[in-house]
């Protein structure tokens, strides 16, 4: 067993005078759903190329599954699965055509193909459709099938580039639980791309963040949190005088403080207990009703990344 | 490699098969070129037909064209329809992708020569046959069978390399026929440079007069297999996958 499934040192890749990959550092350990987030451009998809050995890097190195991305890429993509942004399914063939021949590709045993098959379609729902033209399906269904494709093989890893990319809420919502329970029973590693941060959040055990084709932000999704916003307190209540402002604003533990449609927001220096904050509001008049404390989600923190490197 | 070569072959084949029967005017093509070349031709011929060096013409013809409609489709149809990165990234080899598009285009033009031949031989002996069963002659024979394949194998290497590259099928259907348009130009070359360099023309009629028609066939066989190896080989050194990617 291999303890990481991906291993990068510098990885490096430019296309002209376009750095797509610069100097990218990662391990990402075996068995986790690791979740590769960037926005459009930010060189997601090239990295995937990169580890598939599918390019050449113009610098660094990646090993894959213990084999060299550039010595041993036959060895790479035996066992590893793909999806990428297109679902790369034969449009004019059935579902159970692009199975088989992707089955095929595999060298699995016709009886243990046929059976892989019926239970991965039965899982997905697909298999009453198995016989139509891929092409007359959703695309939601179309990647789910290839969903299913990528699995085919029991692969030891799987990359998926944004396959939630284009799908109504509902569909990408419904892929997600497929793919999350996939890849749980299957227990392959998965390395996902995406921009959608919410999707990240839910479903990857790690994250790493890449902007202009560099690695801005790695670890699980609660350190990331942790490194982005200080916690925030939302108070609910009536009262607020500008002197409350003021004795609030003198605190050290207080960072900012503003009011917005009648809430008192308390922006804070780190984790500090708030206890003795909402014992001053009342103590000075104001009625208190509810007290959230609230943490930067994901998003906020790929925000705030974003934001800081466009900064730089 | 054999089983992944008959792999890729298995999916073209299922493709071109949808291609062919979910569209009336592909049908219709393929039973047009089977009825005149299969049936018309050799009635209007009758007895001579099995003996007519028009026979070996017609079967280079007919397998080089019946390829050339399909092979432009072999990777730049992947590429257009997005399913060639999820190709490269299987565990199939260069080799095995393209020979397995390679050979099933081969097989397609090759197999409808061959049905080509056969209708007319049974045409031919249904329609003037008398009680004798009519057989196709020596060279003519078995060269229509060789000049077929390797016609076949002609337009399914320049076809490849050429769909390699292309980013469009229609672009490379379009160069295909470019290029197909070059032999004759060729030819002409040929005849104008024999003009040029004082050959005599009338020696050299008399020379390819005097030689058999078996030593013909063997010598445009031997041609057709070099230009086929040649571009084959092209095509795989060619192949690399990141410049499959990045086109």
């Amino acid at each position: 067993m291999i303890h990481t499934a991906i291993r990068t040192e510098n990885l490096s890749r430019s296309f002209d005078t376009v750095q797509a990959v610069h100097d990218l550092t990662i391990e990402v350990p075996s068995g986790i759903v690791f979740g590769f987030l960037g926005p459009n451009g930010a060189g997601k998809t090239t990295t995937i190329r990169l580890l598939l050995g599918l390019l050449e890097p113009t610098g660094g190195r990646a090993e894959v599954l213990g084999f060299d991305t550039q010595m041993q890429p036959d060895e790479i993509r035996r066992r590893t699965g793909v999806l990428f942004e297109y679902s790369g399914l034969y449009e004019r063939l059935s579902a159970e055509d692009n199975l088989e021949f992707y089955g095929r590709i595999w060298h699995l045993p016709s009886g243990e193909r046929k059976s892989r098959i019926k239970e991965l379609l039965t899982h997905l729902g697909l298999w009453e459709r198995r016989q139509d033209p891929v092409g007359t399906w959703s695309r939601g269904m179309r990647q789910k099938l290839a969903v299913a494709r990528a699995l085919l093989h029991r692969p030891t890893l799987i990359f998926l580039d944004e396959p939630t990319a284009g799908l109504d809420p509902i569909a990408a919502a419904a892929l997600r639980d497929d793919l999350a329970a996939l890849a749980y029973r299957e227990g392959v590693t998965v390395f996902l791309t995406t921009h959608n941060l919410a999707e990240a959040e839910k479903l990857c055990g790690q994250v790493g963040v890449i902007r202009a084709g560099e690695l801005v932000a790695i670890g699980a999704p609660h350190q990331l949190r942790a490194r982005g916003n200080a916690p925030e307190v939302e108070i609910v209540g009536r009262g607020f005088s500008e002197r409350i402002l003021m004795l609030l604003r003198d605190r050290p533990e207080v960072a900012a403080v503003d009011i917005q449609n009648d809430r008192l927001l308390i922006g804070l220096h780190g984790n500090v207990d708030v206890a003795p904050l909402v014992g001053l509001i009342v103590s000075s008049g104001a009625e208190v009703e509810e007290i959230r404390k609230t943490r930067a989600n994901l998003e906020q923190v790929f925000l705030t990344l974003m934001a800081e490197e466009e900064e730089d | 490699m054999i089983s992944d070569v008959w792999t890729v072959m298995w999916k073209e084949w299922k493709e071109l098969l949808f291609q062919r029967t979910s569209t009336h005017g592909g049908a219709l093509t393929l039973l047009i070129v089977i009825g005149v070349f299969g049936i018309i031709f050799p009635m209007q011929q009758g007895n001579d037909w099995v003996a007519s060096p028009l026979v070996l013409l017609l079967s280079g013809w007919v397998s080089f064209l019946s390829v050339a409609n399909v092979v432009a489709d072999s990777f730049a149809g992947e590429r257009e329809r997005h399913t060639l990165e999820t190709l490269l990234a299987s565990r199939l080899s260069d080799r095995a992708i393209l020979l397995g598009k390679f050979c099933a285009a081969v097989s397609y033009g090759w197999g409808i020569t061959l049905l080509v031949l056969l209708l007319g031989l049974f045409a031919v002996n249904l329609a003037c046959g008398r009680g004798t069963l009519l057989l196709y002659q020596g060279a003519i024979g078995w060269g229509s069978v060789g000049i077929g394949l390797l016609s076949a194998g002609l337009a399914a290497s320049a076809g490849v390399l050429i769909s390699l590259r292309a980013p469009t099928v229609r672009q490379a259907q379009q160069t295909l026929s470019l290029t197909a348009m070059l032999l004759p130009v060729a030819l002409y070359a040929l005849a104008y440079g024999c003009q040029v360099l004082a050959i005599d023309r009338h020696a050299l009629v008399a020379a390819i007069t005097a030689t058999s028609m078996t030593e013909i066939v063997c010598i445009v066989m031997a041609i057709l297999t070099a230009l086929d190896m040649g571009l084959l080989v092209l095509a795989l050194a060619r192949f690399k996958r990141s410049r499959l990617i990045l086109d």
